[in-house]
């Protein structure tokens, strides 16, 4: 302790404490400061960095989840529509096919009353030209048969035979 | 096992030594007696502080004692400032002259003499000549300077790195900054708490590589001991002591002068012994540092001096493995006593604004 204290010097004591304290607040100000600063603004900076990759991730998964779900719904509805589809489409053709029997039955029940009307009318004419033509033919016999007195005597007796009273 | 190999070498080195020093020089005893005193002076003069920057001395041919290195500026307080240049105390052989004062050194002091330069003393042969205030900037002084610009420059360079690279250390800082954030997150923040931690950062910053530097700075051949004196490790343990009892909080004091939760009579036998400790804990920083850097470099200089007492093959290189191995593991010391001095300030600030929860 003896030796301790005589060792002891002042000077160096005092040049130590002078030179330590404004080294601390130098380097306070100059190094310290701006270091823990910055190593504290990268730290919370890749903490940000990885709670926002992290967010990034989740939400990509959320998409993914979505894109697949998304995918599943398109997939269903478009086997709906082709089954639609499907069904519609046949039930045109069928109900395209009823129609056509329909118009066509229509069609040829048409044709066959205008047929039979046309028929009636060419019968009816038919008549009435045989009809003209036997009483033109009837009037020539008869003009012809007329011509002599005798003949139109005869006829009268004829017909006054045949409508016996 | 290690032990035991190196005390069987020990014997083998021994017994080479003496045989071959017993023949080879005129009056063995008396000669390496004298170098041995030397040595031991030389160490005990090494580990104080020194008013000249000696990188080595020699003795030339002519039998004068020659010093290779710089002096440094002498400045005594004695009646006003005195400031000249160490070369004109030149070791303690010259007297040094300023204004009609006359001064001298004298182991490693500098004394107020007459022109002559005579040194009276005391019963116990100890000086009783008048020594000024010494503020001289001393090799240890210079070294503590040096030591501050290095650091001053050096974490300036890593701060202004983080502004120029995007927030990441590029060079040097790379190495510095993961045991800026060691001592953060492993010293400041466990002993102190998250709460009050950033106010003792700079602090503990800078105490921890302003030991280590000089730490290591002591095991370079340029013959620096900073840290294992006692008035820089009582400086450090000082500032420690007065930065603990003034950020201290209201619980800190009561828990010293009336404990709670004990019984009355233990409040008052425990009073003096908290109180006592409040002392003695910066006082064990300021011993440990000290007597851990001063045993180093005692123990490290008294085996590389072994080599020149040795003088053979086998004992001096034995020695300079011995004094290899203790340098590595000096240098581990050097960074293990920086982190206790810090560790230990750390719990002591912890004490002092620790808040208890329980009461």
């Amino acid at each position: 302790m003896d030796k301790l204290i005589n060792e002891f010097s002042f000077g160096l004591f005092f040049w130590q404490l002078l030179i330590f304290i404004g080294l601390v607040f130098l380097l306070k100000k100059f190094a310290w400061k701006p270091i823990l600063d910055s190593v504290n603004e990268r730290e919370n900076s890749i903490k940000e960095a990885l709670y926002s990759a992290d967010k990034a991730r989740q939400e990509m998964e959320a998409l993914n989840e979505d894109n697949k779900k998304i995918i599943m719904e398109a997939r269903a509805e478009r086997e709906s529509l082709i089954k639609d589809a499907k069904i519609t489409g046949s039930k045109i053709v069928e109900d395209a096919k009823n129609e056509a029997k329909v118009v066509a039955e229509k069609l040829i029940s048409q044709a066959q009353e205008s047929i039979n009307s046309e028929k009636k009318a060419a019968i009816e004419d038919l008549k009435a030209q045989v009809a003209d033509v036997s009483i033109k033919i009837a009037e020539k016999i008869l003009r012809s048969e007329l011509k002599h007195n005798d003949k139109q005597s005869e006829l009268i007796d004829d017909l006054i035979k045949d409508s016996k009273l | 096992m290690l032990k035991n190999v190196l005390n069987f070498f020990l014997i083998i080195a021994f017994s080479f030594a003496s045989p071959i020093t017993a023949k080879g020089t005129i009056a063995p005893d008396s000669k390496t007696e004298n170098k041995k005193t030397n040595i031991k002076e030389y160490i005990l003069h090494h580990l104080k502080d020194s008013h000249d920057f000696n990188l080595l001395s020699y003795t030339n041919e002519s039998g004068k004692k020659t010093y290779v290195g710089f002096p440094l500026p002498v400045i005594l307080w004695d009646n006003g400032l005195k400031i000249f240049s160490s070369s004109k105390l030149d070791h303690g052989k010259a007297i040094a002259s300023v204004e009609n004062n006359y001064y001298r050194l004298y182991h490693d002091k500098i004394y107020k003499t007459d022109v002559e330069g005579t040194i009276e003393y005391d019963k116990e042969n100890h000086p009783t000549n008048l020594s000024p205030l010494d503020l001289s900037i001393t090799k240890g002084v210079a070294s503590i300077l040096f030591t501050s610009i290095i650091m001053f420059f050096l974490f300036k360079s890593l701060a202004d790195s983080y502004k120029k690279n995007n927030l990441i250390a590029n060079g040097m800082g790379r190495f510095f900054e993961p045991i800026v954030l060691y001592v953060r997150d492993e010293i400041a923040i466990p002993n102190i708490g998250k709460k009050y931690y950033k106010k003792y950062m700079s602090y503990l910053l800078t105490l921890f590589f302003f030991i280590w530097f000089l730490n290591i700075l002591g095991l370079t051949p340029l013959g620096i001991n900073v840290t294992g004196n006692i008035a820089v490790t009582f400086c450090l343990a000082l500032i420690t002591f007065i930065i603990t009892n003034i950020t201290a909080k209201k619980t800190y004091w009561k828990h010293i002068f009336w404990m709670p939760g004990v019984p009355l009579p233990m409040k008052i036998a425990l009073a003096p012994i908290e109180l006592l400790g409040v002392i003695i804990k910066p006082f064990a920083l300021m011993i440990r540092l000290y007597a851990n850097i001063s045993a180093g470099h005692i123990v490290l200089m008294s085996l590389i001096s072994l080599i020149f007492i040795f003088r053979n093959w086998i004992g001096s290189s034995l020695s300079f493995i011995l004094a290899f191995s203790i340098s590595i593991i000096e240098i581990l010391v050097a960074v293990l006593q920086a982190y206790i001095f810090t560790v230990l300030s750390a719990l002591y600030f912890g004490f002092a604004v620790e808040e208890h929860e329980h009461e």
